[in-house]
């Protein structure tokens, strides 16, 4: 078997010829230049002066007590620019791209985070950008659908198959087929084929490793838990990565469950998946009998994707990682918690992982602490609940 | 002997090219593959191959896109794919391909899979999204039943070629150019360097395919190789005429082998 990239049996290069010299050039490229000290520089430069990290790690005091349980912390990813976590690996995947010579970027999105920290990062770096996001995505998503635009960067709306996430990803492998020559594939989560899942969540890792030294400022020890929302993982991946070896300190991802995980209508990919191979990873999949992907269903369009990263699903299958479903309404419920509670409103996707943190926090001592990632903000996210709780907003 | 090999050594002692082609199984309905499949046998075609949809299908154009979802609301699975299998290997000793998805395999198991195939008279698989690097998914398995893995190379590849093209099976199936499937009506790639490094390499039959939509097309593709392969082109005749497919499809077959030969 092919060991490269793998994480257990997870993981792998399930993709097709045309693109397999593509993968290598970049696995080639990524291992040359990622402790490269001028690229190394290179990156933190941007993350300092242009994403505004390091983020804040943020006590939060009130939801703390009304919650009444392990003391909160809030990773503020949200106050990045862009708004979310995406832009870190993106800083890093474009700046890879310069140096590899590619002039014309492509990406998925689904709730749109990515996209816009694709477009926004094409724009500083005067490159080419092609957003795909799903048509279903773009409707509910229309504000993000426009920022990217007005970024400079064409979106393509995905008509085939459910029209969301999984569907973006399918057409831009199509547009990578197509355009292998000329194009640079930025994918915004810890999946696909390698070397995308290690290079993402290096990417990403800086969550981690802040957490720690802030943690550690704040409160002179480490956590007692870290929890994320995960759809392919990234945001759970960087804030993880980082305390793996540290075994008193659990990892906790957030899956959305949708309606709930007894009905059709959910993401729960950990919950009710199986194993599969499918866009370039052997992981874990909501999918038939037959290995049909299966339309997935959440409020949250970034977290409505039949699978998971791999090394996540190594992570869930070791035990090293526990992964609880969220569904919609506690979700909800959560991203208004949070609003009222600290001034703070989260990304609906965010909002699972807060849920998740709430629940766990009741079932622990005052004197414990859990870091919730909080991996974006939620503006994009205020009509959706609006129309969720049956309250007309009008512009 | 595979069905495959005895295929291609037979057109090779008639000094003769292959017309593979392709449709999508359950577009429209099963009994329509079946009548297709034989029609187009019955029409020159040398190997058929039988795609078998999939709910993500990343290498395929529109056209196969569709097909797939049209199959696929029918509710074709891979068991019915095998029944419709075994009635057209009741009427022909013709070579069967399945193309499709690897996760179509992983998740029926392997074994069972191509035990099934060797069973009901399957010859080969094309599986286009797993590369060189992780054919040991199936290979072994795939031997063991004697069951042909029929390699991918495409403009891409590069210096790949070499590796792949002396190490398939059944034949090397040529990728004209970088991208998904469907009708084109100019190329980019330089075929002359293509073929050439193929040719070089290639320790069985090779034939070409994506885009060829015409027996001009197929005529001057053919010269490069042991043969065409036409999908996307038929594709939109079963589209455009369904149940009545068959007939149309079998003239257009005609004309494909009248063209490379």
């Amino acid at each position: 078997m092919n060991t490269k990239g793998r994480y257990g049996e997870f993981g792998g290069q399930y993709v097709p010829e045309t693109v397999m010299n593509a993968v290598n050039e970049l696995e080639a490229a990524y291992n040359k230049y990622k402790d490269d000290p001028d690229f190394e520089h290179d990156l933190e430069v941007m993350y300092r002066d242009y994403a505004n990290r390091p983020s804040p790690l943020y006590f939060a005091k009130r939801a703390t007590e009304k919650i009444g349980g392990a003391k909160i912390y809030i990773k503020r990813e949200d106050l990045n620019h862009t708004g979310a976590h995406k832009i870190n690996n993106v800083l890093g995947q474009l700046l890879l791209a310069k140096r590899m010579g590619k002039k014309r970027i492509i990406a998925e999105t689904g709730a749109g985070q990515h996209g816009v920290a694709t477009a926004t990062v094409c724009a500083l770096m005067g490159l080419e950008c092609c957003v795909y996001m799903g048509a279903e995505d773009t409707k509910r998503q229309s504000l993000n659908v426009y920022r990217m635009e007005l970024l400079g960067a064409k979106v393509v709306a995905v008509e085939s198959g459910t029209a969301t996430l999984k569907d973006a990803i399918n057409e831009a492998m199509r547009d990578w087929c197509t355009n292998i020559d000329t194009t640079f594939y930025c994918i915004g989560s810890v999946m696909g084929p390698h070397p995308y899942p290690e290079m993402v969540r290096d990417f990403q890792k800086i969550i981690g490793k802040e957490i720690r030294l802030q943690i550690m400022e704040k409160e002179g020890r480490l956590p007692d838990a870290v929890v994320a929302c995960v759809g392919g993982g990234s945001n759970a991946m960087g804030a993880f990565y980082d305390f793996i070896p540290d075994k008193s300190v659990r990892l906790i991802g957030a899956e959305a469950a949708g309606r709930g995980i007894d009905t059709a209508e959910t993401a729960a990919t950990l919950s009710k998946g199986s194993l599969g191979i499918f866009h370039g990873m052997k992981s874990i999949f909501l999918q038939d009998n037959y290995g049909q992907i299966a339309p997935v269903y959440s409020i949250s369009a970034g977290l409505d994707y039949p699978g998971i990263g791999p090394e996540h699903a190594n992570l869930w299958k070791t035990g090293r990682g526990e992964y609880v479903p969220v569904t919609d309404e506690e979700a909800v419920q959560a991203f208004e918690f949070l609003s009222a509670a600290e001034g703070i409103i989260p990304a609906i996707e965010s909002a699972h992982a807060m849920s998740a943190a709430m629940k766990l926090a009741k079932t622990m001592s005052k004197d414990q602490i859990i870091v919730v990632n909080l991996s974006g903000r939620g503006d994009k996210d205020v009509y959706s609940i609006a129309r969720y709780r049956g309250v007309e907003v009008k512009n | 002997m595979n069905r495959i090999d005895k295929c291609f050594a037979d057109l090779k002692a008639q000094g003769k090219k292959a017309v593979i082609t392709f449709i999508t199984a359950g577009d429209p309905d099963m009994a329509t593959t079946e009548k297709t499949a034989l029609e187009m046998f019955d029409k020159g075609a040398d190997i058929i191959e039988l795609g078998v949809p999939f709910s993500d299908p990343i290498a395929e154009g529109v056209t196969i896109q569709k097909s797939s979802l049209r199959s696929l609301q029918g509710g074709t699975t891979l068991d019915k794919i095998f029944d419709c299998v075994v009635n057209i290997r009741r009427q022909t000793d013709k070579p069967l391909i399945l193309m499709m998805y690897l996760n179509t395999i992983f998740v029926y198991g392997t074994d069972k899979f191509f035990a099934a195939c060797a069973e009901k008279g399957v010859d080969g698989v094309i599986v286009p999204d797993m590369p060189y690097e992780e054919r040991e998914e199936i290979l072994p398995v795939a031997e063991k039943y004697g069951i042909h893995n029929i390699n991918l190379v495409s403009p891409a590849s590069g210096e790949r070629i070499k590796t792949i093209a002396g190490d398939s099976a059944g034949f090397l199936y040529c990728v004209s150019t970088n991208g998904v499937t469907g009708v084109r009506s100019e190329y980019k790639t330089d075929f002359d360097e293509f073929f050439r490094l193929i040719g070089e390499s290639a320790k069985c039959p090779y034939c070409v395919g994506f885009g060829i939509s015409s027996p001009e097309q197929a005529k001057k593709m053919s010269a490069y190789c042991d043969g065409v392969i036409v999908g996307s082109a038929i594709v939109r005749i079963m589209e455009a005429e369904g149940v009545n497919a068959p007939e149309k499809v079998g003239a257009f077959v005609a004309s494909l082998k009248e063209a490379v030969n």
